[in-house]
């Protein structure tokens, strides 16, 4: 459990420590002021504008701006979905993968262009360097860089006042590319190759065995190693939160992951984006105080989960207990523990860590089966997710749900002393908790229902992988992760029939646009309102009441609507592991 | 309403070109400038063939050689076009049945191994394709490697150190062993040994 402190308390000091210049510099970047890249940046950003016809100078209201981001998401599912049927006619496919078929391609589409990056798909047997690139790379950006614009305008609904104007849809998008997630992307995908990810056009590559082997009566004399651009996808693929691997095991594949380094710096840079926002928010509210008081938040729930997961994912497995094999940690043992599903570099204290991030943030990517982590350190992921997507959350999303989830916590706080709710000099009105209430409760009711027809439809249940209360826990999972648009998934449920690509394909979709259109809704009304001074009954956001105020909210809403699905998968396949293991012992006392 | 649907189709296209077709070939460049080898991934060359990487890992199971853990990955096991873990459940009975079974074939490769067997020698990898083995795995194979190779433990003990890695760090993972690279080290000591015969 040393490690496990250690490389925690590293990763998150090292995330702050970055988010903290970073945040400061994506500020100005989104007040459209000139920073220290403009020289360089700025001629191009100029002729984007100019060949797409866009007046940067010309400012919209709410609906102008969703509609905006509805159409452009529409152009990029579009243009996604035919990239992936037409794959034979296109260029650069030398291993003739063949058309996506088309439930495929519609869940891969969806699942791109809402940032969630859920898998049905294995990339290196169905995607050729150019459907990595100009489909899922370009997408990897864009939806990364449409998170943003779902918080830009939310942020300034607060801070101006009696406007109806957000920003301009088109600016914000492509500044947030230009200036932000390339240079980013650029630097880290060179880091990964330094450490040995490979970024090539040559797609497979045939070793000659010095080993060969027998499988069955076959003697196999090669080995096809996978390849590819590698590196430009993992670096968007992990700064983005998007998570889609360019592999079928994600960031469990020694290419897209390669050494401890490497684990550690992609789980940073997972949540580095979420922090960054964080630190921006602070400057483009002018509410330090404000910001600090979300950090604590947010750590108050990732830190000991993250200590949760990676406890459990180092206890012994008493199943395994029982027979002669040495599973207790020691850093001989490659860290022992829960090493099923594991690579010895990553570790299971790696593994447990990663995968907070990446339930945590809405990045879903995976470094080891999370299908065959302990009950319980399973549960961690589902309930991260399941929390709204909150605990840093996806870019721009995360807070967005974040500032939604602070809006009903003073609101709380306003009817416990009866008066009218403030939240960074706004009033709180029907509308606002309307649009916050609708926010909220969107996606439970998706998850919860998407989980109740797949339990009892047979088609539902026949992709299950594993016996027991694990595969209601499979099932659970495939409808939190797309609800939540995180994209994680328990690798053992077999998701790409048609019954999953649908009914994913539609969590996917309300879990995005119903939960964060109403949010924009709420910033048009925001905006509009006078900004109200600092009275005596305001409930000051910067104090440790408003931190456990919101922390309890969440919790709150969270717990009530999942604890009970919670106890039926990872609760009760927990009590499994433990009595059939106490049986089991008690058999062999009683035995001489 | 045309204005704004050329706007969006046109704005998609140029970003779409920046950010899947510059960036990504601007990072090929650099790569294959910066880090030749391993921008072609790590591919071990052996008297001008390609043998395999040193990321990935391969199907060993000889007695004289060091054993990697086992593939979850079909049809055959460490494919590496085809990553795949088991997703196998803690609760699920398969589990224990799957390392019953490796354990017996371990113990039928070294009858006279004693002691508990490492935990990563028994189950397969998130990957598929898991490269290295524990210390104490390498460790667990020594004798059975020494008595079938005819080496000494004490050379073989060398071998697994200097193809031991670990993390600049200490707490950012734990020290591995690449079974590829060791077992082409130790294959070419038995070539040595066999010229030095003749």
């Amino acid at each position: 459990m040393t490690t496990a402190l250690f490389l925690l308390f590293s990763i998150l000091a090292l995330t702050f420590l970055l988010a903290l210049p970073l945040g400061l510099y994506a500020a100005r970047v989104f007040a459209g002021e000139r920073v220290w890249t403009s020289p360089l940046l700025a001629p191009l950003e100029r002729a984007v504008y100019r060949l797409a016809g866009v007046d940067p100078a010309n400012e919209m209201d709410w609906k102008k701006y969703a509609t905006s981001l509805l159409l452009f998401n529409f152009a990029g599912f579009l243009f996604l979905y035919l990239i992936l049927r037409l794959q034979p006619l296109l260029p650069l496919d030398p291993l003739h993968l063949g058309a996506v078929p088309p439930g495929s391609a519609f869940n891969t589409a969806v699942s791109f262009v809402t940032n969630t990056n859920w898998q049905d798909y294995a990339g290196e047997t169905t995607l050729g360097p150019l459907a990595q690139m100009l489909g899922l790379t370009v997408q990897n950006f864009l939806s990364a860089a449409v998170g943003v614009t779902l918080l830009l305008p939310l942020v300034r609904g607060f801070v101006r006042h009696e406007t109806d104007r957000l920003g301009n849809y088109w600016v914000d998008l492509t500044r947030t590319v230009l200036y932000i997630l390339l240079p980013l992307s650029l630097v880290f995908a060179l880091v990964l190759v330094a450490q040995g990810v490979p970024d090539t056009l040559t797609a497979l590559v045939r070793a000659h065995l010095v080993f060969p082997f027998h499988e069955g009566a076959h003697l196999v004399r090669h080995q096809a190693i996978a390849l590819g651009p590698v590196a430009s996808q993992e670096a968007i693929k992990i700064l983005g939160n998007n998570g889609g691997g360019f592999f079928n095991v994600n960031s469990a594949h020694p290419f897209e992951n390669p050494t401890a380094l490497t684990n550690a710096l992609e789980t940073v840079a997972m949540l580095l984006l979420p922090a960054t926002l964080l630190v921006a928010f602070a400057r483009l509210a002018r509410a330090p105080g404000t910001a600090v008081a979300l950090v604590i938040a947010t750590l108050l729930f990732f830190i000991p989960l993250a200590l949760l997961s990676a406890h459990e994912e180092l206890s012994p497995n008493p199943r395994i207990a029982v027979l002669s094999v040495a599973q207790h940690p020691s850093p001989r043992l490659a860290g022992g523990g829960n090493l099923v599903g594991v690579d010895d570099r990553i570790g299971a204290v790696g593994c447990a860590l990663f995968a907070t991030a990446a339930t945590a943030t809405s990045t879903g990517a995976a470094n080891c089966a999370y299908d065959s982590m302990m009950p319980l350190a399973g549960g961690v992921n589902l309930f991260l997710m399941q929390l709204g997507e909150v605990v840093f959350g996806g870019i721009g999303t995360g807070l967005a749900s974040l500032l939604a989830f602070a809006v009903f916590a003073v609101f709380l706080g306003g009817l416990m002393v009866g008066r009218t709710p403030e939240f960074l000099g706004k009033k709180i009105e029907t509308f606002e908790m309307k649009m916050v209430s609708l926010s909220i409760l969107v996606m439970p009711l998706v998850v919860l229902v998407g989980t109740a027809v797949a339990v009892l439809s047979p088609a539902g249940r026949a992709s299950v992988g594993n016996p027991g209360p694990h595969g209601f826990s499979e099932i659970l999972y495939a409808l939190t992760s797309p609800g939540n648009n995180n994209g994680s998934a328990f690798g053992g449920l077999d998701a790409a029939t048609r019954f999953y690509n649908i009914l994913t394909g539609v969590a996917m979709l309300l879990g995005r646009y119903w939960v964060y259109l109403p949010l924009l809704a709420m910033a048009g009304s925001l905006a509009r309102k006078r900004t109200v001074p600092v009275g005596a009954g305001t409930l000051p956001t910067h104090t440790l009441t408003f931190v456990v105020l919101l922390a309890g909210s969440i919790l709150l809403i969270g717990a009530l609507n999942f604890l009970p699905a919670l106890v039926l998968g990872p609760g009760a396949d927990q009590a499994l592991l433990m009595t059939r293991a106490a049986h089991a012992a008690l058999v062999r006392r009683a035995a001489p | 309403m045309f204005r704004s649907l050329s706007t969006t189709v046109r704005l998609f296209l140029l970003l779409a070109v920046v950010s899947g077709l510059v960036y990504p070939l601007a990072v090929l460049g650099l790569a294959h400038l910066l880090f030749p080898a391993k921008s072609q991934g790590s591919l071990l060359v052996r008297r001008g063939r390609v043998v395999g990487s040193a990321l990935i890992g391969q199907e060993i199971i000889r007695p004289r050689y060091f054993w990697s853990r086992p593939s979850a990955t079909t049809p055959v096991p460490y494919d590496a076009d085809a990553s795949n873990a088991s997703n196998t459940a803690p609760t699920n009975p398969r589990l224990v049945a799957d390392i019953r079974r490796r354990l017996a074939r371990l113990e039928h490769a070294d009858p006279g191994a004693h002691g508990p067997v490492p935990i990563d020698l028994v189950t397969t990898s998130g990957s598929g394709l898991d490269p290295d083995i524990s210390l104490a795995a390498a460790a667990y194979q020594i004798p059975r490697v020494a008595r079938a190779g005819g080496l000494p433990v004490r050379t073989l003990e060398r071998l697994v150190s200097a193809h031991t890695e670990r993390p600049p760090l200490p707490f950012l993972g734990p020290p591995v062993v690449a079974v590829l690279p060791l077992d082409l080290a130790l294959h070419r000591l038995y070539e040595k040994e066999q010229k030095g015969r003749r």
